[in-house]
């Protein structure tokens, strides 16, 4: 394998897309930078703030979890908990099953798609209906999202046009507003005859058990509008300290997503509908999702456990840009995914021991991340956990450095290695019969040998 | 199910152990979240509506202008919070058929939902529902106009003072102008899921 499997994605991701992806990211990277300097007098210190907050959350999540399933179970609440995945959709089967429950109305969750709900629940007889317009689209076409935020970043009007088409939504017309009313007016009865309502959280307050959730659709409201009974998927690292601390981080997140001041719709839910609402859960459910969360909190790269998924590291990203969403295999994309993706894999890291590669390290991630998630230096230690496990994926298109290794220990071979150069740049190096090294060289030049300069300046600045 | 509880906070303990020391929660001062411009104003109905304007909402300030503006849309068909209907009534000529009951089997008959608040974010141009003052979650919701009563002095200055007075309630939500969505090629659209009108209107007292 001469290239990096992201490479050869990238490769093949036809311009238009391309562009509409750098475009797309770009304007909202453009528009949040603008509004957090405009709007606040020390933009830096909050997204400090946050990171020093969520870290304190995850280094006492011990103290946390209980605090936060006992408010909740006060709140009327059951809470639940899964180690794994699997345990997570099988929780979500039987509440459905022990209600006699059979269609559920999905808002968006990143948890969800981790763990394969929506097919999970199909396989077993469940109807499991995204409701965020651009996963509805995702799951009408069998289609992965290729951005936290905007799942349908990769496709164009004309091919949603031909999907609904093809799903009976109407007649083809590629108008976004005609869409998006159709999209509305098959939904919204959708949600009517939905037994349950399934929400992540962006947020959980451990002083009260609220769960925060944000749209701009509307959907997750009318998920916990319509349905009797609402499940709230939650990774065990979505604790916030206290209430507090939800004004804080809801002054980020919608800025550092879309470059909203709010997002349209923010509900904080601590429980079931009071019995005086017509309307809503009376049955609430909370399940708290380990799913290899531990195994990351237990690594040197726990603080890749504070992320919010807000996407802003992929819209600065000049990869992300290129390669778009699903060049990175993994339902988290990005810088965040290159480091979370690997780490959720649990048993499989060789298999995405890659990703951490595919970075400039130019720390643009970091300076962008409102929890100030050091994501360059978790690169590096992926990369170095990578080397030492001997991941082959990651050594893609990597000259070994092995002959470099004897030269640069041993004095006496690397000092006859400089005075006898000079060949290097009469050696037809392409031609060596080392794939990787073929590749390494297809694309760049080698300068000219000025082996030995150093030492002579070295010299005779000593002299003087 | 307790068995994963058990095993879930025992590895996060497990996590945990090594740590020397543990990050510790950082106080901060609610002057950090201040947003520029907006500490010093005085009437907050005034900076609610500008906001509220700048997300494509619409703030009124009499019933007559409400009927004014339901009627110029053919907007005639809704829903009231039985609470608010006997003050507003006597606005709403007999051409309009307001319902008290929102009937779950009809959700598209309501073009319009009227429902109380149970306060405002001037900064941001939010209004605040609760299952307590709000009605009906549906007639808030599902109509494609939304009109959310408030009273001036429900209004917060800011986020920060809202979420410090965050009711106790099972469910309160922030509403930010109307639902929208930017999926499709970016452009952004409005009327989603749910109202594509967010309509407030101050009431006296």
């Amino acid at each position: 394998m001469a290239r990096q499997l992201i490479d050869q994605f990238a490769a093949k991701v036809p311009a238009d897309k391309r562009a509409a992806v750098y475009l797309g990211t770009k304007t909202t990277h453009e528009k949040r930078t603008q509004m957090l300097l405009d709007q606040f007098a020390d933009p830096d210190r909050l997204r400090q703030l946050a990171g020093e907050i969520k870290q304190h959350v995850l280094e006492n999540l011990d103290t946390y979890l209980p605090q936060v399933e006992a408010k909740l179970t006060a709140n009327g609440a059951r809470v639940h908990w899964a180690a794994t995945g699997e345990e997570a959709c099988a929780t979500v089967l039987q509440i459905m099953q022990a209600r006699g429950a059979t269609k559920m109305v999905k808002a968006k969750t990143m948890v969800s798609e981790e763990i394969g709900l929506a097919g999970y629940l199909e396989k077993h007889g469940i109807e499991a209906l995204e409701t965020d317009l651009g996963e509805f689209i995702v799951q009408i076409d069998h289609d992965h999202p290729s951005h936290l935020v905007r799942p349908i970043i990769h496709k164009n009007r004309r091919e949603i046009a031909q999907s609904f088409e093809r799903e009976g939504l109407g007649v083809y017309n590629d108008d976004p507003a005609t869409i998006t009313r159709r999209a509305r007016q098959y939904l919204r009865h959708k949600y009517m005859a939905a037994d349950v309502g399934l929400t992540g959280a962006n947020f959980v307050s451990a002083e009260s058990g609220r769960l925060l959730v944000v749209t701009n659709e509307g959907n997750s409201r009318f998920s916990l509008a319509a349905p009797r009974c609402h499940i709230a998927l939650v990774g065990i690292e979505k604790l916030v300290p206290r209430d507090r601390d939800l004004g804080l981080f809801l002054n980020l997140l919608a800025r550092s997503a879309t470059a909203q001041s709010l997002t349209v719709y923010t509900e904080f839910i601590s429980g079931p509908k009071l019995p005086t609402q017509p309307d809503g859960p009376e049955e609430m459910h909370v399940i708290f999702v380990d799913n290899h969360r531990t195994e990351v909190l237990a690594s040197d790269c726990r603080e890749i456990l504070r992320c919010i998924r807000c996407g802003a590291c992929l819209n600065v990203c000049p990869v992300y840009r290129q390669v778009s969403g699903h060049a990175y295999r993994s339902v988290y994309p990005g810088p965040l995914g290159a480091v979370l993706s690997p780490l959720l894999a649990g048993g499989h890291f060789a298999d995405q021991a890659d990703l951490p590669k595919a970075s400039s390290l130019c720390g643009a991630c970091q300076e962008v991340c409102p929890v100030n998630i050091p994501i360059p230096d978790l690169l590096l230690r992926l990369r170095d956990k990578a080397k030492r496990e001997h991941a082959t994926l990651a050594a893609a298109g990597t000259p070994p450095m092995g002959a470099w290794a004897i030269l640069a220990s041993q004095p006496v071979v690397w000092k006859a290695a400089l005075a006898v150069g000079q060949i290097m740049d009469y050696l037809p190096l392409g031609l060596i019969p080392v794939p990787a090294l073929r590749a390494w060289t297809a694309r760049r030049t080698l300068p000219g040998w000025r082996g030995g300069e150093f030492r002579k300046w070295l010299k005779n600045r000593n002299k003087s | 199910m307790s068995d994963s509880r058990e095993q879930i906070l025992n590895r996060v303990r497990a996590a945990l152990a090594p740590l020397l020391q543990r990050a510790p929660l950082p106080e901060w001062e609610r002057e950090l979240v201040d947003l520029r411009g907006t500490r010093n104003s005085t009437d907050l109905w005034a900076l609610f509506a500008e906001r509220l304007k700048a997300v494509n909402g619409t703030p009124l300030t009499t019933v007559a202008e409400l009927v004014a503006l339901l009627e110029s849309n053919g907007w005639r068909h809704g829903y009231c919070d039985p609470a608010l209907w006997p003050r507003l009534r006597e606005a709403f000529s007999t051409a309009f058929t307001v319902e008290t009951d929102f009937d779950r089997r009809r959700i598209d008959d309501y073009q319009f939902g009227i429902t109380a608040a149970t306060g405002a974010i001037a900064e941001t141009g939010t209004v605040i529902l609760s299952d307590r003052d709000t009605s009906r979650r549906l007639g808030a919701l599902a109509p494609w106009v939304h009109i959310a009563t408030v009273r001036r002095d429900q209004i917060f200055a800011d986020l920060t003072a809202a979420v410090a007075a965050l009711p106790v309630d099972p469910n309160v939500i922030w509403v930010t102008g109307p639902s929208k969505t930017a999926d499709v090629e970016g452009i952004l659209i409005e009327g989603v899921h749910g109202p594509g009108r967010q309509i407030t209107l101050l009431m006296a007292g």
